[in-house]
């Protein structure tokens, strides 16, 4: 029968990657000596090679042979564990991880790197990585003029304590040909010396088969060890030039002569018919993998997206669908029959259902969160990685790894985390001699934080290291063009430059970072999470790049608005604060452009009924309402009719269910069943400065007909 | 039925052992290192142990010898599945009392046929 494996090559690769991580982890915590250690990072390893074989990644295989035959050597303590030897394996797991994808998606890798490393590998154990295809010819026998085998078994006494049958041997001999037995009883004591637990009989079997003496002797594998067991080939009597000592070359003529006495276990013959049983079964080994690949062609692809979860959180959520249920039947029994006396009851029990459905979207979003450990555990490696290249002693420091964070959140931070440890690796942290002449400690730090505050999860990058010069980025701004020589920029202000495309402060280029490319994807790639960017940085003391990402993209704290007859949502993480107008603070300036004084700032005023076309009683500034948002640094205020409820919302993606509008991020369908739109702060900043500047160009052509209809 | 206990700290080998000996008519229960296949060998009878080597816990050779002290697993087949194919790992496991090895890369075909050398 075939059995298909390929179900389980999803499960394979997850195990895998877990694996080399955590071969990643131990290594970099490898000391002299760790054998526990030692000891886990070969299971890893070893798990990894035997799963590889058996859906035929035999890439994979091989190379992780190499990585396995090295670690044993240093559990077995014949090898020290250097720092060199640790370096290679690091890169070992690299190559893993590449073999591992590539056969995962049936692709090409970096053949350059893997032969690379496995040159090193091969050169660190000191011999050449033995190719397998070379010792399968000698076990070839001509079978042509042989009919079968004449079978001498004489096991040990001991062989059923080993839980072996012969039965059951024979049975698998029985299935290769025809099969004749007859069995010796000349070892059995006397009845009263019989030892039950003891194999006294030994057998003589003819069997007439076409398979050849190496196929026999597996049958035998198990056994060979604890008996003398002897083959020999009965001619073909059919055909007449037959040549018995050419086909059986191991046997010896005089051995059948020796057949039933128990002592010659210990003879020379057997000794080495055992020696060319186990040649044999060595050779069969290595046969295998070239089976498994003809069997296991079929590949799993990548992103079958599965998420590991505690039992404890499917547990809370039984627990709460048991509650719901029973909410359920409690409120459908009131509906049956219901008059006013059973209010009070139909109150409590919505009261009830709140609560349980409450309860429910919690866990059920709890469910798709991780710890951010996930997206933390790469940076230790990388930090080890990037003190070599740059030559500079640094070390990592994790704290909050167990804050809990929505997968998918996790996915998209982790690559502009990367970037922001490669700058403070490589711009942030100072070499030796300039740390020490500073007064301070040799060895940097860089450290990764991560807390909930508020609905948000606020992630760290910190460095103590050299801290960003203001007055470099100012003078690299104006070289760029970016501002005039003489603007006058606020700290934050300064430190969004470094978030322009195309910027960057680095003397020289490395090929760690200072290219440029990167600080703005950061700073996309996060709004694009609905997050946001701080820096803060003292000269010479060092920098803290902070990130403020929403918990979950699926729901959203909201600001519900009314404007005319539609319900807006403005997103609770974009209001800086929302307010009366006062008609003293409006600043009508040149043009359309409308300012409130809020404190310091001079805040554009957008209009919602013009920016969407609505009519609405309430177009006059002073009569409506002002909430002040703020995205990239800009604030602006949107005129509103009213304030409404502020409460959770589920995005539904527009794009999906309609198409994408400028200003709107998103939909969701409120109590009422009615559909609400978010507003989308960042776009519609966007959108008023563009306006405003287009009108403010057609004002400077001489244009006179102002077409602008936002007023900025 | 026969009941086979199958003790692997991978889940992949572990679900795949398991799947192959389902689909061909045997019972199994499967635990993930040496020391839960002993308490469960202990709670239970079995026809047969497949055991990886390499766990935490308690490795294979371990459970090997732990097993063999049991009456009810005296005469049991335990077969290891193992990657390691030097003789020597083989003489060790014979020394515990393993019945046999079964060589990783794990190959179903050959599971199925090699276990009928000492279970039904």
């Amino acid at each position: 029968m075939t059995v298909d494996l390929s179900q389980f090559i999803p499960s394979f690769l997850e195990e895998s990657f877990e694996g080399l991580e955590l071969m990643e982890s131990e290594l970099l915590n490898l000391k002299e000596g760790d054998n526990e250690t030692i000891h886990s990072i070969f299971r890893a390893a070893h798990s990894i090679k035997g799963g590889a074989g058996t859906f035929g990644f035999d890439k994979v295989t091989e190379f992780t042979h190499l990585v396995e035959t090295l670690l044993d050597e240093m559990r077995d303590g014949r090898r020290e564990i250097t720092s060199k030897d640790t370096e290679i394996l690091l890169e070992s797991v690299d190559c893993m991880r590449l073999l591992i994808e590539a056969a995962r998606d049936d692709d090409n890798y970096d053949h350059d790197k893997v032969e690379q490393t496995t040159s090193r590998l091969a050169e660190t154990l000191g011999d050449e990585p033995s190719s397998d295809s070379d010792n399968q010819s000698e076990n070839i026998v001509a079978a042509s003029n042989v009919c079968g085998y004449t079978i001498n078994f004489i096991p040990e006494h001991s062989l059923a304590k080993t839980g072996n049958d012969p039965l059951f041997i024979f049975n698998a001999l029985a299935e290769l040909g025809q099969l004749t037995l007859s069995a010796d009883c000349n070892d059995l004591p006397a009845l009263v010396d019989i030892d039950p637990q003891e194999l006294y009989l030994s057998w003589q079997l003819t069997l007439y088969t076409d398979v050849g003496e190496a196929e026999i002797r597996e049958i035998f594998e198990w056994v060979e060890d604890e008996c003398l067991l002897e083959l020999v080939p009965i001619a073909d009597t059919s055909n007449t030039s037959q040549d018995i000592e050419v086909l059986a070359p191991e046997e010896e003529p005089q051995s059948q002569s020796t057949t039933t006495n128990q002592e010659q276990l210990a003879s020379t013959q057997n000794a080495s018919s055992a020696i060319a049983g186990a040649k044999e079964s060595t050779a069969e080994d290595t046969n295998i993998p070239a089976t498994a690949k003809d069997k296991d062609k079929a590949k799993a692809k990548a992103d079958v997206g599965s998420i590991r979860v505690g039992v404890d959180k499917i547990d809370n959520l039984i627990n709460l669908v048991g509650e719901l249920v029973i909410t359920q039947s409690m409120l459908s029994e009131l509906g049956n029959d219901f008059d006013m006396d059973k209010v009070d009851r139909l109150t409590s029990g919505l009261e009830q259902l709140l609560q349980n459905t409450k309860e429910l979207q919690e866990s059920v979003m709890r469910i798709r969160m991780l710890p951010i450990s996930f997206a933390f555990n790469r940076f230790p490696r990388l930090v080890h990685d990037l003190a070599i290249k740059t030559g500079k002693k640094m070390e990592l420091v994790i704290k909050g790894e167990q804050t809990e964070l929505d997968k998918t959140v996790m996915e998209q931070i982790g690559d502009p985390l990367v970037h922001l440890v490669r700058n403070a690796a490589d711009h942030g942290i100072e070499s030796c001699e300039v740390r020490l002449a500073k007064g301070k400690p040799e060895k940097g730090t860089i450290s990764l934080d991560a807390y909930h505050q508020g609905g948000n999860i606020v992630i760290e990058v910190k460095d103590d290291g050299a801290g960003i010069d203001r007055q470099v980025v100012l003078d690299k701004a104006v070289e760029k063009g970016l501002i005039e020589a003489d603007a006058i920029l606020t700290e934050s202000q300064v430190y969004d430059l470094l978030f322009e495309p195309g910027f960057s402060t680095a003397a020289e280029v490395t090929d760690i970072s200072g290219r440029g490319v990167g600080m703005d994807v950061v700073k996309r790639n996060i709004q694009s999470l609905g997050g946001r960017i701080q820096v803060e940085s003292t000269l010479g003391k060092g920098s803290c790049f902070r990130v403020h990402l929403p918990l979950t993209l699926a729901i959203l704290d909201g600001q519900l608005v009314k404007v005319g007859s539609e319900t807006y949502i403005i997103p609770l993480i974009a209001i800086v604060e929302s307010l009366q107008i006062d008609n003293k603070l409006i600043n009508r300036v040149s043009g359309d452009m409308v300012l409130y004084r809020l404190r310091d700032d001079n805040v554009p005023i957008l209009p919602i009924y013009q920016l969407f076309n609505l009519a609405t009683k309430c177009t006059e500034i002073d009569k409506a309402l002002l909430v002040v948002v703020e995205a990239d640094g800009q604030k602006i205020g949107l005129m509103v009719d009213d304030l409404l409820a502020q409460q959770q919302v589920v995005i539904k993606s527009l794009k999906d269910n309609y198409q994408q509008v400028a200003g709107i991020s998103g939909a969701t369908i409120l109590g009422d069943g009615s559909v609400a739109m978010i507003l989308d702060i960042p776009g519609i900043i966007h959108m008023a400065l563009a306006q405003a500047q287009h009108a403010q160009r057609e004002k400077t052509d001489g244009n006179a007909s102002v077409t602008a209809e936002v007023c900025l | 039925m026969t009941k086979v206990l199958v003790v692997d700290d991978s889940n992949s080998i572990r679900d795949m052992v398991s799947f192959t000996l389902k689909s061909a008519g045997y019972e199994t229960v499967e635990a993930k290192d040496g020391q839960e296949g002993l308490s469960k060998a202990k709670s239970s009878n079995f026809d047969l142990v497949i055991s990886d080597v390499n766990m935490p816990n308690m490795d294979g050779i371990s459970l090997c010898t732990e097993l063999r002290k049991l009456v009810n697993f005296k005469f049991t087949p335990i077969l290891m599945l193992t990657t390691e194919s030097s003789a020597e790992m083989k003489m060790r496991g014979k020394s515990a009392g393993a019945t046999g090895w079964l060589v990783k890369p794990f190959n179903p075909e050959k599971l199925l046929a090699t276990i009928k050398r000492v279970v039904k």
